[in-house]
């Protein structure tokens, strides 16, 4: 199965390349069209250029095997094609039958071909057979790896979306925290804190949690730490948007806050700080006008 | 030997470290801060840490042991313009400096200096 089918291969490829696209295309188009993803013209182009690769690097190659560095170049356009697959939105088993639906139509050439040599015929099939696998498990596995990179950027975009941190008043900020605290939140979370309370001068923080679905003690912890370095830096801190049940939670789960400063809600701790920084708001009518 | 300068404005003590510390010179400086306090019979003691961009656990609880030092010989300490990166440092290494009253920066120490102490 090692001995080089190249030869031969590349013979028939060469001789009824259009055919074999035009099956090719007949057989995945149905698969990759259905879902409106994709165009027939740049799937045309897919399949011309992969093909052009793909006959280009047989005829330089002694070896068949699809891992080994001659065959390079296909593998490449392949990775291409797949990342682009995978943010267009294709299933994995969609983007693997790229590979795979060229074996129907390669396979009823390679009949024509060596028909009268059976032996001949296995042989080669094999080879083709053990090629296109590797091929189309590489494309599986490419197309998984960008799917990995795209979530990836996802998560980190979504962590700089969820951590606002605002100006409430001259000297008061307020971070509206929602969704679960983890180490790497809190890490920037914490970071943008500091640094705004070091671009606007403010001496107190308002962390309000009215969005944390849950407090246990590791969100606790976080907190704490946030509070900890807010406090390095010379800014007061107070904990909002505490609900009862966790209000509950945090006395049953034996959670110091003592040293905090907490209040129900964002408008109580708004007061708070208000005095707290000495400014007062004695008539909203009269500053509205 | 370098030392840190301890400059004195009223009864306050104004220390600014603005090299990079390293564990000689803290404890240099430990030495002649208590001295001085000693010396000037001073109320108060502001620390300007805003150009230091490294603390170790040993500067962190030589900045922590100072202010106790200086409490016993009565005298506030604050520690002012810690830098933000320095603040997680801190906090990750556990030192949360409990006893040490902090500020932004120097104009707000020396209000809370004199605020105490009325």
């Amino acid at each position: 199965m090692n001995q080089p089918k190249g030869a031969a291969l590349v013979e028939v490829l060469a001789r009824h390349r259009d055919t074999l696209l035009t099956d090719w295309m007949n057989q995945h188009l149905s698969i990759a069209l259905r879902r409106g993803l994709t165009t027939e013209a740049e799937m045309a182009d897919q399949f011309r250029s992969f093909l052009n690769v793909f006959v280009d690097t047989l005829t330089r190659a002694d070896t068949l095997d699809g891992n080994r560095p001659e065959w390079e170049p296909v593998r490449a356009y392949l990775a291409e094609i797949s990342t682009h697959r995978a943010r267009q939105g294709f299933t994995p088993a969609e983007t693997a039958t790229f590979v795979f639906s060229l074996k129907q139509p390669l396979y009823a050439r390679l009949r024509e071909a060596f028909g009268n040599q059976p032996a001949e015929l296995a042989d080669t099939s094999w080879s083709v057979n053990m090629l296109l696998d590797a091929l189309g498990i590489y494309t599986t596995e490419v197309f998984q790896r960008s799917r990995e990179a795209i979530i990836l950027r996802q998560q980190e975009e979504l962590l700089e979306l969820s951590t606002p941190v605002v100006q409430l008043w001259e000297g008061i900020l307020a971070l509206p925290l929602i969704g679960t605290l983890d180490s790497a939140r809190t890490q920037v979370v914490m970071e943008s804190l500091l640094q705004k309370i070091v671009e606007t001068g403010a001496a107190i923080a308002i962390i309000d949690i009215t969005g944390v679905p849950t407090v246990d003690t590791l969100v606790a912890q976080h907190l704490l730490k946030t509070v900890a370095a807010a406090r390095l830096m010379g800014a007061d801190c107070i904990i909002s948007g505490i609900r009862p049940q966790i209000a509950q939670t945090i006395v049953h789960l034996g959670v110091d806050l003592t040293n905090v400063t907490t209040k129900s809600t964002l408008a109580d701790a708004f007061i708070i700080a208000l005095q707290r920084s000495g400014s007062s708001i004695d008539n909203v009518t009269r500053l509205q006008n | 030997m370098d030392r840190i300068p301890i400059l004195r404005l009223g009864d306050c003590l104004i220390v600014a470290i603005q090299v990079d510390m390293h564990d000689r010179l803290a404890l240099a400086l430990q030495d002649d801060l208590t001295a001085r306090i000693v010396k000037d019979s001073a109320k108060g003691v502001l620390i300007d840490i805003s150009s230091l961009d490294i603390v170790d656990s040993f500067i962190g609880r030589m900045i922590s042991n100072t202010a106790a030092m200086a409490t016993v010989l009565d005298a506030q300490t604050v520690v002012v313009g810690m830098q933000p990166s320095v603040a997680i440092t801190l906090v990750e290494l556990g030192l949360t400096l409990d006893g040490v009253r902090t500020a932004l920066n120097v104009e707000r120490g020396m209000a809370l200096l004199k605020q105490r102490r009325r």
